[in-house]
């Protein structure tokens, strides 16, 4: 089965619409989703619906930080993202509300664990950065495989029978093989939000017969998503940030 | 983990095996066969027992992510894998013929007959190459030389993936490969760098034409590390009879710097197939090793060399062939091809140009080719080759020129883009005339069956309408 890995979106509508044209072009059959859905960007409200509606098609959502904090509050955010939340919990309406109260923070789903930041205290939000960080996760989680999202930066890392850890930068469209030998966690790319100085979406598709996943970067319209920002009086540089990706 | 339990007679996922063909430190070889498959088959099963040299599973993983994702003739085709929570294994193609191990007895070999070898291997690694892998242990057993003379690699466990996460890089502390073969970068570590096999295909060159290793077989890393300060014994010094050319080309191979050796495989194919064309530096004339005064310099100056080795890798080093035309050409359009030429040598300092040209042979009749009348002509059209190229102003080791002979130029442009690897074919659009659309275009079939880009050049018309 083909399972496409979506996260940190954003409320960005035009590189989610993109995104899911991509994978769905592209076979997958399922959709897991690692939080974020709200924030930074201009349109909460769809996204949030469209987030509803791929849920009720069978998809799993996991929350995210931001997530959280647009149902009960700002705490531990820069200024840009805490504006931006403060405009967000003021676009959703009720039941987008409920339905990111009742995300859970992770999901096991075989031998997958889905998580939006670090898996050993889902609820601290713990950015995974390197090789101790991903180590730490890892060693937390039960499963072989771990999914994550919130650090909007493509990266996979291995960790072998001997306790050794292989750190990667998947290249976009390449299928890279999670050997069935190892422990792997794989952090995937901002779908609204990219910061790896590539501005198109990112997202993956992992195929759980032949255990390979594939990173993918979807070009969108940039240009629409930043003109909405600035419309809606979000901070500048929200809107600046995207073209460069960073 | 349980060691893997095989036996002849056992039956893995359908696979009967055979007998055992082979036991190393890595891994245990058995023939096997399957119904419904006719090829003979290779099971390769890791030593995963207790004890056992880590790398012989990590070596194996790499192996299992690489091998499938090859193709072509220079490698072993894929079979099957078995998963490794029950048993561990790759099954392969058998290829038939024998590995250039066999022939250590015979060395030291004729000096052709090294380039020779040395062309077909260059061809497979440039094949690899081209498929994003540095194989990083090339050495004589790793050479099978199928009954075609097609040279195949195999054993990819010390193998990179340049797209692929790199399990060796940060699992040992000690470099992975094979000491007499070893690149110096290698020796230090760096493992994604695709001439560190020209310098280990360098050193096999160098042991079969004079018999002796270029570093010996040392066992420790300070050994292997000599390689980055001491030069070794130019081959002409231990058999005279090879040639300038080919020491050119094998000492080539064996710079320390890896910018200083060929920049492909494909080029270094093309130099030991042409050895009348090979640009000959001093290297070509060396009798005897640096003296003392230098070497000891580079030993105390270990830190540059260290640091020349963290250049990234190189950009663009493709073979650019221009198929010129020399009877039809007008000069507006001779000038336009000149023009397209030298603007991607300038984009592409490292480039290779191979300018061509084909000799029509007759259809019908016999062949003058061979009389003295051919000779001449061939003659001839390589001088008006080299005419034609001067205003390009290229460097000598750049440029090579071929007169080719066919009774088809299309065919004959094809098959040398193909046997040389060619990346770009240059060549003008045939002038407009009634006999374009008697004999139609070679440049339009060059362009529908090339492997590679094509460009055609036409002059740009004239603007004035024509009554």
């Amino acid at each position: 089965m083909q399972i496409a890995f979506l996260t940190d979106i954003h409320s960005n509508r035009e590189a989610l619409t993109a995104v899911l044209a991509h994978a769905r072009a592209r076979g997958a059959q399922r959709f897991v989703l690692l939080g974020d859905y709200v924030g930074y960007g201009p349109d909460p409200e769809w996204t949030i619906e469209t987030i509803a509606g791929l849920v009720a098609e069978g998809a799993i959502a996991i929350r995210g930080n931001h997530d959280e904090a647009a149902v009960g509050g700002v705490n531990g955010m820069n200024s840009h993202a805490a504006q931006a939340i403060d405009w967000t919990g003021r676009q959703l309406s009720k039941a987008s509300l409920d339905f990111l109260s009742k995300l859970p923070l992770s999901v096991i789903d075989d031998d997958r664990l889905y998580v939006h930041a670090d898996a050993s205290a889902p609820h601290r939000w713990i950015y995974v950065i390197d090789g101790e960080t991903a180590r730490h996760s890892l060693e937390a989680a039960e499963t072989r495989l771990v999914f994550s999202g919130h650090v909007h930066i493509p990266a996979i890392y291995g960790l072998s029978n001997i306790g050794k850890l292989t750190p990667f930068r998947p290249q976009p469209g390449i299928a890279i093989p999670l050997l069935a030998q190892r422990r792997w966690l794989a952090l995937i790319g901002s779908v609204g939000q990219p910061r790896d100085g590539d501005p198109a979406a990112g997202y993956a598709i992992y195929n759980d017969y032949s255990a390979e996943i594939t990173f993918h970067r979807v070009p969108y319209d940039v240009e629409a998503t930043a003109q909405k920002i600035r419309a809606a009086g979000l901070p500048v540089g929200l809107a600046s940030r995207l073209y460069a990706g960073r | 983990m349980a060691a893997p339990r095989i036996s002849p007679g056992s039956i893995i996922d359908g696979f009967v095996v055979d007998s055992q063909v082979h036991k190393g430190g890595m891994a245990t070889i058995w023939a096997v066969r399957k119904s419904g498959t006719d090829m003979p088959l290779l099971m390769k099963v890791p030593r995963l027992a207790e004890g056992e040299d880590p790398a012989a599973i990590v070596g194996f993983e790499m192996e299992q992510m690489i091998l499938p994702r090859l193709t072509g003739p220079h490698v072993p085709r894929f079979v099957a894998s078995g998963d490794f929570r029950t048993l561990p294994y790759i099954v392969m193609e058998w290829i038939e013929g024998k590995s250039l191990h066999t022939r250590l007895p015979d060395l030291p070999l004729p000096p052709e007959e090294v380039a020779d070898i040395g062309a077909r291997v260059a061809t497979a690694l440039d094949a690899l190459h081209r498929q994003q892998v540095v194989h990083l242990d090339v050495k004589p057993s790793n050479v099978m030389v199928r009954p075609s003379g097609e040279m195949a690699l195999i054993d990819f466990g010390l193998s990179h993936h340049l797209q692929l996460p790199d399990l060796l890089d940060e699992e040992f502390r000690l470099p992975y490969g094979t000491a007499p073969y070893m690149a110096p970068e290698q020796v230090l570590g760096q493992r994604s760098e695709p001439r560190s096999d020209l310098f280990a295909l360098g050193s096999l060159m160098y042991f079969f034409v004079t018999g002796t290793r270029p570093f010996g077989d040392p066992q420790t890393l300070k050994g292997l590390k000599k390689r980055l300060w001491r030069d070794p014994v130019p081959p002409r010094k231990l058999r005279p009879e090879c040639p300038p050319w080919l020491q050119e080309i094998i000492l080539r191979c064996l710079e320390v710097d890896p910018a200083d050796r060929h920049p492909t495989a494909a080029q270094l194919a093309l130099d030991l197939r042409t050895p009348g064309q090979v640009s000959l530096t001093a290297r070509a004339e060396r009798m005897a090793q640096d003296g003392f005064v230098t070497t000891f310099k580079r030993r105390m100056d270990l830190d540059s060399i260290l640091t020349v080795n963290k250049k990234p890798a190189p950009g663009n080093a493709p073979i650019i062939m221009a198929a010129i035309d020399l009877n039809t050409l007008g000069e507006a359009a001779a000038d336009a091809m000149r023009q397209t030429i030298s603007q991607l040598m300038i984009a592409m300092p490292r480039a290779r140009l191979s300018c061509v040209n084909v000799l029509k042979l007759r259809r019908i009749g016999i062949d003058t080719t061979l009389d003295e009348e051919g000779e001449h002509k061939h003659l001839q059209r390589l001088i008006e080759l080299r005419h034609w190229a001067r205003p390009l102003e290229l460097p000598d080791a750049s440029v090579t020129f071929h007169v080719l002979e066919s009774t088809s130029p299309a065919d004959a442009i094809l098959e040398y883009a193909r046997s040389n690897h060619i990346d770009h074919i240059v060549m003008a659009a045939r002038e407009r005339s009634a006999m374009r659309s008697l004999l139609g275009s070679v440049s339009g079939e060059v362009a529908a069956e090339a492997p590679c880009t094509v460009t055609v050049v036409r002059a740009r018309a004239d603007e004035t309408p024509t009554g």
